[in-house]
């Protein structure tokens, strides 16, 4: 999808443009009609705070996602902005490599990303640079490893059926 | 105190009626909430159900008031700590009730965040099915350990 | 971890076989069970031990001079000009730990909080208490089962999980579910919204001390249950809405027993506003108490009723309709202060509004088929099973194996009681999801708690928690 097919008579498709038009390395893409916007990690700080900027400025959701074997990188983190007016979602990846899952932090652009990052934190061992905080979030704190990598068992204990004894 | 062997003699078996009768007839519980059973132990409690006819609707916060605990949905293993000193707390002679698919076997969530049964962590004395038990199936397991209580001896 | 499953099958070596501690050291599993096993064993009551267990999973609270970003989250403004609060006075200040375990947490929520005084100047929350892997368990269950595990998230709205999941999957497999399933739906959603506020109202008024407000709103909620357990089985977790349709189609007499909820409930609304409305106890516990701003709602990701309690009249209903919500009519409750009492206002005024969604839906219900007519996802008529060898296999199929979706990823938003309950789901083309992830709309308020807490009264805590109706199986997940 390239920027010129944005709707540009529609305000949400003057954002999503304004956006396109300010960033040229990023790619753009609309699977199912979500506008998704593919960016580098080094450059996801300054575009989220664009974002906000042209009116994205609701933080909906962080996360990460485990592709094991991927030519693009393993691990990818799912950024969603949300903009009331005009109502517009947006999605941003990142790709990151298996061997060195980190990224900067967005908690300076949005402080709601904090939870969000931690969590992704406490699963995946994506590491967050600049995060002010980033320490487990779900699991207790001596625990090891990331349990939601697809490498990662699901821990599951064996079922057993047991007879009653007769008295 | 007469062993088990022995059969008490009348003194003592009519005591152990009375303390017995005593501790089915105002035992408080320990609010221990933890996820949707907590929805239908409150439901219990609440107006509809109204446990207040069994003496029990005093539901405690302080574990140290509290003679039961109904462990009300899934226990994680970071709550599972808790869960336990929760438990020391409570003065004896103290009752558990496992309440749920969840605390009494992990129930549908077989995995690395749950502790698979609640018995693995303090004694249990009746296990309630369903996802969740709905108010009538955890009366009736109280009712089972009004039984349990009323039918053992006043000291374990 | 020294045995990863195997990347092909997915098969990973049981721990520990029936022999405790027979587990590879080191894994996960031998880890947990060692450390319930210990437990077993010493209890927690000696001191030492105590204070190894409790400790555990508390991030202590960062220093004053962390990073000014840290500071604008422990309670001030947001944006680039941060005012970081100024501790005023001696400077003397105490932590203390509230929950987990705590009946006014609403589960089992923990906050640090940091005092001075009666002053409550920063709190931290710290979640995970109830962390049930539930987006682990979701990667081994079928799209079939996946409504089963889905529904145990926000277990005050399991309707609004379902709904969210099987939208996610129609969007992916390009169905849409027959009119008089997306009727029922929104019937049934509503309705849970409204029974999911009436258990909020009952625990709101019983947080700031109006006990007999706990019972009445349980009588109104018992009637919605009831309703409930007759449609799907059961009065919780039902695993009703499910890909492709609904599970059954409504009861016999479900319209009397509507018709019996439009007219009671709002009877009860009417016992609701009389009791609270202008009860001086009740105002002084809730006017000013708790506020946020719109501006502090969108950078924390706050929405549902706490963003319009603040003013902004956002429902993703309205904005991203979905199961044909567009075609009914409602308005959308407003408040303008941002505090704990707007809240209850605005709550109020949703159930109204709900109710009125539900008259229409249940005046113009279509008819039709409950399910989709897309055999794939449809499992054949229970009847047919007796009949046909080849629907036999067809139903044997769907349920053990399940049906495949095409790769693709797709985020969907719906409006719960609590806010906006979105869920992002991947599939590879598989019978189960690649991953799924649910953003809850409770774990971004739990994070905007120690906004609304900052600079108020240790007494406010409780209303204030309560005001914004966390469910912590929601948070948690």
């Amino acid at each position: 999808m390239s920027p010129a097919s944005f709707d540009q008579g529609t305000p949400a498709g003057r954002v999503l443009a304004g956006l396109a038009e300010r960033f040229p390395a990023v790619e753009w893409a609309a699977p199912l009609g979500d506008p998704v916007a593919r960016v580098a990690r080094e450059g996801l700080v300054t575009f989220a705070a664009a974002a906000r900027d042209a009116g994205l400025d609701t933080f909906i959701d962080l996360c990460a996602v485990d592709y094991l074997a991927r030519p693009a990188g393993r691990f990818e983190v799912v950024v969603h902005l949300l903009s009331m007016e005009p109502p517009l979602r947006l999605r941003i990846l990142v790709a990151l490599a298996g061997d060195d899952p980190s990224l900067p932090s967005l908690t300076g652009v949005f402080p709601g990303a904090n939870f969000y990052e931690r969590e992704a934190y406490d699963l995946f061992g994506v590491r967050f640079d600049g995060h002010p905080d980033l320490t487990r979030l779900l699991l207790p704190d001596e625990w090891e490893g990331h349990p939601l990598r697809k490498d990662h068992p699901v821990g599951a204990v064996p079922v057993q059926f047991k007879a009653l004894e007769p008295q | 105190m007469a062993g088990p062997a022995s059969p008490p003699g009348f003194l003592t078996a009519t005591l152990q009626k009375a303390v017995n009768w005593a501790r089915t007839r105002s035992m408080w519980p320990a609010t221990f909430g933890l996820a949707c059973c907590a929805i239908e132990m409150m439901a219990t409690g609440a107006s509809h159900h109204d446990l207040g006819r069994f003496g029990m609707e005093v539901f405690r916060a302080s574990p140290r008031q509290a003679d039961l605990m109904i462990v009300a949905g899934r226990v994680s293993q970071k709550m599972a700590p808790v869960l336990r000193q929760v438990y020391d707390q409570m003065p004896d002679p103290k009752w558990v009730i496992s309440m749920g698919a969840c605390a009494s076997t992990g129930g549908m969530f077989n995995n690395y965040a749950l502790v698979q049964g609640v018995d693995q962590v303090v004694p249990v004395d009746v296990y309630v099915p369903g996802c969740p038990p709905g108010p009538q199936s955890l009366m009736h397991g109280i009712l089972t350990l009004h039984d349990k209580i009323r039918s053992g001896e006043i000291v374990r | 971890m020294s045995n990863p499953p195997d990347i092909v099958t997915g098969e990973t070596e049981a721990p520990g076989l029936g022999i405790p501690g027979a587990a590879p050291p080191g894994t996960p599993g031998d880890d947990a069970r060692r450390r319930t096993h210990d437990l077993w064993l010493t209890g927690t009551e000696s001191p030492g031990e105590m204070g190894r267990f409790t400790s555990e999973g508390a991030q202590e609270m960062l220093a004053e001079e962390a990073p000014p970003v840290l500071a604008a989250q422990m309670g001030s403004l947001v944006g680039d000009d941060y005012a970081v609060a100024v501790v005023s006075g001696t400077g003397d200040t105490q932590i203390i730990n509230m929950g987990p375990q705590h009946p006014a947490t609403h589960g089992v929520l923990r906050l640090h909080l940091e005092l001075e005084g009666e002053t409550i100047r920063r709190a931290k929350p710290i979640i995970g208490y109830l962390h049930t892997g539930m987006e682990k368990t979701a990667e081994a269950l079928t799209y079939v089962q996946g409504a089963t595990n889905v529904t145990r998230m926000d277990y005050m709205s399991p309707f609004f999980n379902e709904l969210c999941f099987s939208l996610a999957v129609e969007r992916l497999l390009g169905i849409e579910a027959p009119p008089r399933a997306q009727a029922i739906r929104v019937l049934m959603t509503e309705l849970n919204r409204v029974a999911s506020h009436l258990l909020w109202i009952a625990t709101q008024g019983l947080d700031v001390g109006a006990l007999s407000m706990m019972l009445y709103g349980w009588r109104e909620r018992e009637l919605l249950l009831a309703f409930f357990e007759k449609v799907t089985g059961l009065r919780m977790n039902h695993d009703y809405i499910r890909p492709g349709g609904v599970a059954a189609d409504l009861p016999d007499g479900w319209e009397d027993d509507v018709a019996a909820i439009l007219d009671e409930v709002p009877r009860g609304l009417a016992d609701y506003v009389a009791l609270l409305d202008a009860n001086p106890i009740f105002k002084q516990r809730t006017v000013g108490v708790g506020v946020i701003t719109p501006e502090e709602c969108r950078a924390f990701g706050v929405t549902g009723p706490i963003l319009r309690a603040a003013g902004v009249a956002w429902d993703t209903r309205r904005a991203f309709p979905y199961s044909g919500i567009e075609r009914y009519e409602f308005e959308i409750p407003v408040g303008g202060a941002g505090d704990t009492f707007d809240r209850y206002r605005v709550r109020l005024e949703e159930m109204r509004q709900s109710l009125r969604i539900v008259e229409q839906a249940a005046a113009a219900m279509p008819r039709g088929d409950y399910r989709s007519d897309d055999l794939k996802v449809t499992p054949p008529p229970r009847a047919r099973l007796d009949q046909s060898m080849e629907a036999l296999i067809h139903h044997f199929k769907l349920f053990t194996e399940g049906f495949k979706v095409p790769p693709g990823e797709t985020y969907q938003a719906v409006e719960s009681p609590r806010g906006e309950l979105g869920m992002y789901l991947v599939s590879r083309g598989g019978a189960k999801p690649w991953r799924l992830h649910v953003r809850g709309p409770s774990f971004a308020h739990v994070q905007a708690l120690p906004v609304m807490l900052a600079d108020s009264l240790v007494a406010d805590t409780v209303a204030t928690v309560a005001s914004a109706d966390p469910v912590l199986g929601d948070v948690d997940r």
